[in-house]
């Protein structure tokens, strides 16, 4: 008789959404002694932050382009044009900016943060620490788990600025509408407290989901490359999918 | 005669105080049996070298000493405290006194030569930074790296390697260092160094030495005892004199590397001439 279990796709989903939170608890259990490591956090905010900042400026620039010509265009038919601001902004305060930041991380931070942890582990650079009495919860992955809490926000803020400056370059600057009008209707429709505090509270929501998938994939790889890259993989796609379904319960309970 | 490898040879008495106990350990990884019921004493202040075949469990008794991984039975004693029942807190602090060099040298890979030697002591000591650099300096010293300090890992050989992993180990003047395959890449000149290293390291500063090696004549020069595992038992444990003229045939076999004997060259596997497809070709 054999014991081997079949595999089970739910039991092994939930095996893992358990694990995981069990290393959350790992890691906050571990931040106290990571702020001995004061100079790796800074390390990595500028690793998962200011190394992002050129995507995230792309992006917001050319999503913020995008949306002032598509709004520009149906706003036109109903002659509410006026309010290309007010909606441009609301879009990216409510959900593109801390959304699609939070998509952006993943893919350029996320990725990174788990094969450089995987590539440690195969390594055997945490087991090595281990052996010098230097926990790598503390050392290698909080500094990690910070440095995302504090950079999404601050790159979803870039993000839609760039996304209204681009707004405004399509709206204002190209197709003529006026620049007072433009200012005026978006700073009297949009509350700070709201909209843009609501959407700084989502992206520190995502920066907590998709640093602790990307330093828990990494942690946990098998170590061979395949490992690492499946683990790559699995990043994006797990963090893609929580951000979506996090954004879903967080707007449901913010609105 | 059984080739059944004995768990108490003449030799293997316990000694009075040993730094390292362990008793009825047993391992099963994988489904295979590494150990089974294992006893072993390591004295304070000494060499030890832990030889035997590859897959034999030499590095996973060394993981077992250092409470990298637990065993499915057993007691290991490490000065006086019992590693598989250590917290985390208290493993951390056993492992402060321990100096570990890991087989593929597990260097920090995003830190200098100079960076990795100085890492424990930048975590645990606080020391002015005189101080860490002279230290430093001294260990790289005594491996012939002074002048590689501001390389980085990836511009090393691995034998280089090896030997930054050995300074890093002993930076500290650690209670107990164990060696997990120190002589791999080691040109003739690096190995006689090295050599000469551990035996002063363990002469003056009473260091106590794991060894986890198959060179048998480096091991001959400077081991003072020697522990010969095979089938997840100790099959031999003595000084390199008395291995050298056992008459187990565990011994024999070891220290004249022949392919016939109880251990098996070969991996298991099916029948060859099967495999190969020319069963009954002859017929």
């Amino acid at each position: 008789m054999s014991s081997v279990r079949k595999p089970s796709y739910l039991l092994d989903g939930v095996a893992q959404v358990g694990a995981c939170s069990l290393f959350l608890l790992q890691i906050l259990k571990a931040v106290p002694a990571s702020l001995r490591h004061i100079r790796e956090t800074v390390r990595q905010v500028w690793f998962v932050g200011a190394m992002s900042l050129t995507i995230i400026m792309t992006c917001g620039l050319f999503v913020g382009m995008v949306l002032g010509l598509q709004l520009y265009y149906v706003l036109s038919i109903f002659g509410g044009t006026a309010a290309l601001g007010t909606v441009v902004s609301l879009s990216l305060y409510r959900e593109l900016g801390p959304v699609v930041t939070a998509l952006l991380f993943a893919g350029r931070a996320g990725t990174s943060i788990t094969a450089e942890i995987g590539l440690m582990r195969a390594t055997d650079q945490i087991a090595a620490m281990e052996m010098m009495a230097v926990d790598p919860l503390a050392y290698v992955i909080a500094p990690r788990f910070i440095a995302g809490l504090i950079a999404m926000p601050m790159l979803a803020c870039v993000f839609n600025a760039l996304g209204i400056f681009g707004a405004h370059l399509v709206g204002v600057s190209w197709l003529g509408l006026d620049n007072g009008t433009f200012w005026s209707n978006m700073t009297s429709s949009v509350d700070v407290w709201k909209d843009v505090i609501n959407g700084v509270w989502k992206s520190v929501a995502f920066g907590a989901v998709c640093t602790l998938i990307a330093t828990f994939q990494g942690y946990t790889t098998a170590p061979t490359s395949e490992g690492v890259a499946y683990a790559t993989t699995r990043t994006v796609v797990f963090s893609s999918i929580a951000t979506l379904a996090l954004d879903f319960v967080m707007t449901a309970f913010l609105m | 005669m059984s080739s059944e490898p004995q768990a108490t040879i003449a030799g293997n008495a316990a000694s009075p105080d040993p730094l390292i106990r362990v008793r009825g350990l047993s391992t099963v990884l994988n489904g295979k049996t590494i150990f089974d019921k294992v006893d072993l004493d390591i004295p304070r202040g000494r060499i030890t070298a832990v030889m035997g075949p590859s897959g034999t469990g030499k590095t996973t008794l060394m993981r077992h000493i250092t409470g990298q991984l637990a065993p499915d039975a057993g007691e290991v004693w490490v000065d006086g405290q019992n590693v598989v029942k250590l917290d985390r807190a208290a493993l951390f602090a056993l492992r402060e006194k321990i100096g570990y060099l890991f087989q593929n040298s597990a260097l920090l890979t995003d830190f200098s030569v100079f960076e990795n030697v100085a890492f424990p002591l930048r975590q645990h000591l606080g020391l002015p930074e005189v101080i860490v650099r002279n230290l430093v300096l001294t260990k790289l010293q005594a491996v012939g790296l002074r002048g590689a300090a501001g390389l980085m890992p990836h511009e090393l050989s691995g034998g280089m390697m090896r030997r930054v992993a050995l300074a890093r180990a002993i930076v500290r003047d650690p209670m107990l260092i164990i060696y997990d395959e120190p002589f791999v890449g080691l040109d003739p000149i690096a190995l006689n160094q090295i050599l000469k290293l551990i035996r002063t390291l363990n002469d003056t500063l009473g260091i106590t030495s794991i060894l986890v090696a198959h060179e048998l004549a480096a091991i001959s020069r400077i081991a003072d005892s020697i522990f010969l595992l095979a089938g997840g038992r100790i099959a031999a444990h003595g000084t390199p004199e008395q291995l050298a003229k056992g008459e187990t045939p565990w011994t024999k076999q070891f220290f004249t590397g022949a392919a016939d004997g109880p251990v098996p060259f070969q991996y298991p596997a099916p029948d060859y001439a099967t495999q190969l497809g020319l069963a009954g070709a002859g017929a």
